[in-house]
């Protein structure tokens, strides 16, 4: 396991470098690593062609494995050791001012870069056709940000582990994807079909924004692990809905030819009306990719600008308290469920936003889209960036999702690894370390504090949330 | 599930009850197994142990693995020695990963914010499903079936009550466990330890009890029962997959919720209330909302009833 290499700094190390005892430390962790992995790493299960299971040895890669144990325990011993006798002190917990400094110049600095980016990469590719595979990728990355941002508000904000928040991606997608191919077949309405999306944009949100609503009424008693369950229960019970109600969702199949974005009711189409025509350029495929690309800079742009805002209103000040004490948020007169319910509601909507671009996106959804382990990616990007933390959620998006995208690539990486090496295979095990990781180095992610978004100036500074004690609530 | 004979008319009825009756308390044996890990977890660090259900599943990966060395390689015959082995190796090997898991993931957490253990959690289990994943590959895992001779109990022709011997092994192992569980919880200064901390963990540690020991302790116990649940479905159902923990895993933190969480008898009693209800549930209403149903029995309890059928209600103190 290679959380075992934590800084779990053993209490039995002595300061002075002691070679021995962190030998024997090291060897110690080698037994316990030799115990864990011996099958479980040592041997590979193969089903012959009777459909028998038989045992493959795996003896270097057991013993690989092993030995990094070994090495990296040995390490970080001598690492601790090293540090508790040069630093005396503990180092501050408290994210470089730099960074938060940074975070506020952010904002205006990404949105300049993601308009530009496509421009870039055409640009630089010289043509319209191979550059399809960056702006895609820019498309899916800019999802990511826009879902981390959204449960960002309820998270990261007011404080609620909201583990079914790909339930509210689900309930806009399928939104989209039911209203958009059952009511151009109305008699009457066949008008409507090149604006369909932008009719159901909003009607997405607002139903996944009904939907917080509805499936937060419950669970407003609920505290802190109970609530991340009942959530969980939720967005679990929603995919399992979508999968056995066949008659409306086409069941695990799911809803395919979903009607495409239009430009403003222009569609992306060869024909006379189309949108290449309309404007005398050359018909391209990639008009539409390039126009979904510029669809969700807006959405991601929108859930920035209106998130930002709110935290500024008292209602975004009463998340904070919340996050912080829901007793003393209680006691000091603020609406506990008022709170909880807008929190839940508004990043529903934005949940809801994200999944009807999905759906317009991808023209195909089924419930395999909208698993606990998108839920998880989504936690994990907004937990990993820092709790309310906006920056943080692109870097850890960048790093997730784009991180194993981009060394699938790379091909050097094919020639250590061997030729059906694909690092994707391996992100989600990333994730998981890294999860754990982050919350053993830095509980509050990477670029995070507890500064209330908005202070009485200079003054009341003087007693940073980092200082105080945190209620339980 | 096994067996399900398609309801006669007007005949067969009773005989039907009984057979999903005694396959209701099977699969509860082994949700009361995995519930007692949550239980006894959350009683003394109030903390919900994400990952217990993914240990669940790498337990019966460890079953599968030890039983197919001792047959394949070491060449042992007999199924009981064979069974015996992969039992007590299964028990030792999780116990062992569950105690690197608290060591290193959760230990350095206690009294860090409410959110981190819970969070760090959630990553040991998406880090455990995938490391499964990773280095046994994703397909379903088989095993010859074994132990498939039944025991007629009443019925004639088509309509049989019948108890198969694996169900037989399954029942009897989780009541012998459970009892020599519940001698170490209640008879020996370790269980008083335990008891202890659960109640006032700093009180405890100023009369001399070593909290972070307890802790760990109950860890190692929590996973070995797991590992035996694990065992008991891999016998069972003969198949085991990588994402096999999942569900199940909150379907004992169901019962565990269902029976009140930190109450040890409530674990069981509520595993075997969840096995009895999802086996009627199949066997009655419908087998595809199955799951619907333990997640919304899930959602009901911990809405209307925190405190489950035998737990204590929750005191908040400020």
């Amino acid at each position: 396991m290679a959380t075992m290499q934590s800084p779990a700094a053993d209490p039995a190390m002595k300061p002075g470098l002691d070679y021995g005892a962190a030998f024997k430390d090291a060897c110690l962790a080698g037994i316990i690593a030799f115990l864990i992995f011996g099958l479980l790493l040592g041997y590979e299960t193969q089903q012959t062609l009777t459909n028998q299971i038989i045992l493959v040895p795996r003896t270097m890669l057991l013993a690989g494995v092993v030995a990094i144990v070994v090495i990296g325990r040995f390490l970080i011993n001598l690492w601790s050791a090293h540090r508790a006798q040069t630093l005396k002190t503990a180092p501050t917990k408290t994210t470089n001012p730099l960074l938060l400094k940074l975070e506020a110049q952010a904002g205006p600095a990404f949105l300049i870069a993601a308009v530009l980016f496509p421009a870039i990469v055409i640009i630089a590719n010289g043509e319209l056709q191979s550059s399809r595979y960056l702006v895609d990728l820019g498309i899916l990355l800019l999802t990511y940000v826009m879902l981390g941002w959204g449960l960002n508000v309820v998270v990261g904000l007011a404080g609620l582990l909201d583990l079914g928040y790909v339930a509210f991606y689900a309930v806009g997608a399928y939104t989209y994807a039911l209203l958009a191919t059952t009511l151009v077949k109305l008699p009457g309405l066949e008008w409507l079909a090149p604006w369909m999306f932008w009719i159901c944009l909003p009607v997405s949100g607002l139903l996944a924004a009904l939907w917080g609503v509805i499936l937060g009424f419950p669970v407003l008693r609920l505290r802190g692990d109970y609530l991340a369950i009942v959530t969980l229960a939720f967005g679990e019970i929603i995919r399992l809905v979508l999968i056995n109600w066949v008659d409306v969702t086409n069941g695990g199949a799911g809803i395919s030819s979903i009607p495409r974005p239009t430009f403003f009711g222009l569609p992306f189409s060869a024909a006379d009306n189309g949108f290449a025509a309309t404007f005398g350029i050359t018909f391209d495929p990639m008009h539409r990719i390039i126009f979904l690309y510029y669809v969700i800079v807006a959405l991601a742009a929108v859930t920035f600008i209106v998130t930002l805002r709110l935290r500024r209103l008292p209602i975004g000040r009463a998340w904070e308290a919340l996050r912080e004490d829901e007793i003393a948020c209680r006691s000091l007169g603020i609406n506990t469920t008022n709170t909880k319910l807008t929190a839940f509601s508004i990043g529903a909507m934005f949940g809801g936003f994200a999944g009807c671009f999905f759906a317009a996106r991808q023209g195909f959804i089924s419930p395999e889209s909208f698993v606990f382990m998108e839920s998880a990616i989504i936690l994990a990007i907004v937990v990993l960036g820092g709790l309310g933390s906006m920056l943080g959620v692109i870097i850890a998006t960048m790093v997730l999702i784009g991180g194993p995208e981009m060394l699938r690539n790379v091909e050097s990486l094919r020639l250590v690894f061997g030729s059906d090496f694909d690092p994707t295979k391996y992100r989600m095990l990333i994730l998981g370390i890294g999860m754990v990781l982050i919350m053993i180095w830095k509980p509050r992610g990477l670029i995070s504090t507890r500064e209330p978004t908005v202070t009485l100036g200079k003054k009341a500074q003087a007693i940073s949330g980092d200082f105080v004690k945190e209620g339980h609530g | 599930m096994a067996g399900q004979p398609s309801l006669g008319q007007g005949q067969g009825i009773v005989e039907y009850f009984a057979q999903q009756l005694i396959n209701g308390v099977t699969l509860g044996s082994i949700y009361g197994l995995i519930a007692i890990g949550y239980t006894m977890v959350f009683g003394i660090i109030g903390m919900v142990n994400f990952a217990h259900g993914d240990l669940f599943m790498v337990s019966s990966f460890i079953a599968l693995l030890v039983f197919l060395f001792v047959t394949t390689i070491v060449g042992i015959t007999s199924l009981f020695i064979t069974l015996t082995i992969v039992l007590l190796a299964s028990m030792f090997l999780t116990s062992l990963i569950n105690w690197v898991i608290e060591k290193s993931a959760y230990r350095p957490l206690r009294g860090s914010f409410r959110l981190a253990p819970l969070i760090s959690a959630i990553g040991m289990s998406i880090l455990l499903m995938n490391f499964i994943q990773v280095a046994q590959g994703a397909r379903n895992k088989p095993l010859a079936p074994m132990l498939t001779d039944v025991i007629k109990i009443a019925g004639e022709g088509n309509f049989v009550v019948a108890i198969s011997y694996k169900q037989i092994v399954i029942v009897a192992v989780t009541a012998l466990l459970l009892a020599v569980f519940w001698y170490l919880v209640q008879r020996t200064p370790l269980g008083r330890a335990q008891r202890a901390c659960e109640q006032d963990s700093r009180m405890a540690a100023l009369l001399g009890i070593n909290v972070d020991r307890t802790i760990s302790i109950t860890f190692v116990m929590g996973a070995a029962l797991a590992a035996v649940a694990g065992t008991m479905y891999l016998v069972y159902y003969g198949v085991v997959n990588f994402a096999d923990g999942f569900v199940p895993g909150v379907k004992a933190f169901t019962a565990a919720v269902l029976g009140g969480i930190g109450s040890l008898p409530g674990a069981v009693v509520g595993g075997l209330l969840i096995g009895l209800i999802e086996t009627f549930w199949s066997a009655y209403f419908s087998i595809e909302y199955k799951d619907v149903a333990a997640f919304s029995i899930l959602a009901v309890v911990l809405i209307f009833m925190p405190q489950g059928l035998l737990g204590k209600p929750e005191v908040e103190k400020v």
